[in-house]
């Protein structure tokens, strides 16, 4: 196993599917000749050409406009909207079209389409700028949702979303590009729909994702310093929602905490707490506490910004609280 | 224009320099984070523009702000403690490089949704013709801009309701890495005015006479007939895109070409060949504005920090 960036893994994700199929192309702002403005299609250009990779205006609703309307006759787009933050300006795109026309229309054309996106806070970017959103998007049944956090699940999550027939959105963390991790040799793809245990204990179950599952190890680290073993979930899909893996860990555990990075009212803990709440109820030992970002606007600061963003720290407060 | 006027205008145009070049300085320390998009190279242009303004037309700009704050009469002070984050800034450290805003000079922000803030500026512009006044708005916004949907949108509200506004499109060759002829269907960006049949012009931004005058003329037509009127403005960014930017896209020798025009120094050599002032003056207004920004740092740096309950200050009005 080779053990290569975030960056790196979902690079190697777009070059070997744009290798395999001639249907799959990239659009999007500064993909081409800038390199990605978070570099991850740097080379590309060279190697693929304008054709296959097309430098957009600042367009989001062309963006996605003509990636759907290109699925929709059989070719397969990746559509990179530079940051999630700008998916608003093309969320009729997103819900309205993507998530509705095979529905609507009785199935009869598919759309093989994958918009990757960049979420995410802690760049001192400002409001509008560095929001974690995944939730909303994550409402619309007709519209898949992925967010990996390690570089493996993001690499083989990535191949699937393009060789998949629906419409999928596909967020990654602006502050994980860096991240390194294990990723296997060769070729391997990793389902949508499928969460998976990142971490085994028996005190707690943490459930996460993306963001999430990099902070919830490091509390999870300290927390076995102190004697406690969490487990963690990471969901790696938010829809499809694959609960299975939480509720196994939970009847086990009998505790939980969510946490993610998005805002904690109607946000994917929300939801968590709920369907364990619903399905699981006889097995709860101790209130499901949720661990996100404080109600606010991130502001520029960075201090600011920082306190309204869930920490290591507040993981660990909660942890403790639900094993009181 | 007065001696006194046109010697202001070579020290706003000399502060925006030295303010972002000493902001670069900042942002390499780590004092400054996030988004930085400098304006140096393109100063004439909102130096010109804002000095055909009265004091009652609001402007209304992207990201590409410090310049635009600064002409508009906000403090070097304020810039450099916006930029720092620092309670102190106009917008409380809360909006950073990107949201500058001072609306007791009407300077209605620094805006970073591409586009986004066209569509308000036609707003602010509905809220004058229902006051019925005839302020006029004056929208600021790059070439990359004008592909973006809300750019129509607000085009042809405009046209539609007699909006008093003038749009100012900076074209600076470039959004981010992308050249005009590769974005836009049109490389003549004034040409897209036509389709909403408002009057247009476009003129070169590297001398800033030649935009007040184009300015001054601009807003007299927009107050006197109750229309818009769209101003192409051809410029340069000296710098990348924002803080880090690779400069894959272009040549230097493009870049060199550019610096030789630069605004500054066109603009030091007409002062001083129509004798409007000495070599000396204009060195003693340098010397001043070199203070002044060490003075904007200083302040800045002893500034406090927004607090904790800050964080939660001015999410709701009420
Ligand atoms: C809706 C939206 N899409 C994309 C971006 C990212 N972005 C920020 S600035 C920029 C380029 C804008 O170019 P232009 O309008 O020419 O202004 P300039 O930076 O040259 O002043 C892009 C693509 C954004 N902020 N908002
Ligand atoms: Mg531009």
């Amino acid at each position: 196993m080779a053990k290569i960036t975030m960056r790196e893994a979902i690079s190697q994700a777009l070059m070997e599917e744009m290798d395999l199929d001639p249907a799959v192309f990239i659009l999007g702002e500064e993909v081409g000749v800038w390199g990605g403005s978070y570099a991850v299609t740097k080379g590309f250009y060279d190697k693929y050409g304008p054709e296959r990779v097309k430098d957009t205006p600042i367009a989001e609703n062309a963006i996605l406009g003509a990636a759907i309307g290109a699925a929709m006759v059989g070719q397969r787009p990746v559509a990179e909207i530079m940051t999630i933050n700008f998916a608003f300006s093309a969320m009729d795109y997103i819900v309205n079209q993507a998530a509705k026309l095979h529905y609507m229309f009785g199935g009869q054309f598919t759309i093989p389409m994958v918009i990757r996106t960049v979420g995410g806070g802690g760049r001192q970017l400002g409001a509008t700028h560095s929001q974690t959103p995944d939730a909303v998007f994550a409402h619309f049944p007709g519209l898949k949702v992925v967010s990996p956090g390690t570089p493996a699940d993001a690499k083989g999550l990535l191949k699937s979303a393009i060789r998949s027939n629906d419409p999928i959105l596909f967020i990654e963390h602006a502050t994980m590009y860096q991240v390194r991790g294990e990723v296997p040799e060769g070729e391997y793809t990793i389902p949508i729909g499928k969460s998976k245990i990142q971490r085994e204990g028996k005190d707690l179950t943490i459930v996460t994702y993306c963001k999430g599952l990099e902070l919830s190890m490091k509390a999870a680290d300290q927390l076995a310093k102190e004697g406690v073993e969490a487990e963690i979930v990471d969901l790696r899909t938010l829809r499809p929602l694959d609960m299975e893996p939480v509720f196994e860990s939970f009847k086990k555990t009998n505790r939980a905490i969510v946490v993610e990075e998005g805002w904690k009212s109607y946000g994917v803990g929300s939801e968590i707490v709920s369907r364990i709440y619903e399905e699981a109820f006889d097995y709860v030992d101790a209130p499901i506490l949720r661990v996100a970002q404080k109600e606010v606007p991130l502001p520029y600061n960075r201090t600011l910004e920082q306190a309204a963003l869930p920490q290591v720290p507040d993981i660990i407060a909660a942890a403790k609280e639900v094993l009181k | 224009m007065k001696k006194e006027q046109l010697l202001d205008l070579y020290r706003q145009m000399v502060l925006i320099r030295r303010v972002e070049e000493r902001g670069m300085e900042l942002y390499q320390a780590g004092k400054i984070g996030g988004f930085m998009h400098l304006y140096i190279g393109q100063e004439a242009v909102s130096t010109g523009l804002i000095a055909a303004r009265e004091d009652r037309d609001r402007v209304i700009t992207a990201y590409r702000d410090h310049g635009v704050a600064l002409n508009c009469g906000i403090s070097a002070d304020e810039v450099m403690a916006e930029l720092l984050g620092k309670a102190t800034g106009m917008s409380k450290g809360k909006g950073g490089s990107m949201h500058m805003a001072d609306t007791s000079k009407n300077m209605w922000g620094g805006h970073a949704i591409v586009g986004g803030h066209l569509p308000i500026a036609a707003g602010l512009a509905v809220g004058d013709q229902y006051a019925k006044n005839d302020n006029i708005t004056i929208c600021m916004f790059g070439d990359g801009a004008t592909n973006i949907g809300y750019f129509h949108e607000a085009l042809n509200l405009s046209k539609t309701w007699g909006l008093r506004v003038l749009w100012v499109c900076e074209n600076n060759q470039y959004g981010m890495g992308t050249a005009v002829e590769r974005a836009s269907a049109v490389t003549e960006i004034r040409q897209k005015a036509d389709g909403y049949g408002m009057k247009s012009r476009r003129i070169e931004g590297m001398d800033v006479m030649t935009v007040y005058e184009a300015a001054k003329e601009a807003l007299d037509f927009v107050r006197k007939e109750a229309q818009p009127y769209f101003l192409e403005i051809d410029t340069y960014r000296y710098e990348g895109h924002s803080m880090g930017d690779p400069e894959r896209y272009r040549k230097s020798d493009e870049v060199k070409k550019w610096r030789e025009e630069d605004p500054i120094g066109i603009f030091n050599k007409y002062l001083i060949e129509k004798k409007t002032a000495t070599r000396k003056a204009l060195e003693e207004i340098e010397a001043a504005v070199e203070d002044e920004v060490a003075k904007a740092i200083e302040f800045a740096e002893t500034s406090p920090e927004p607090t904790l309950e800050d964080l939660y200050a001015n999410i709701y009005a009420d």
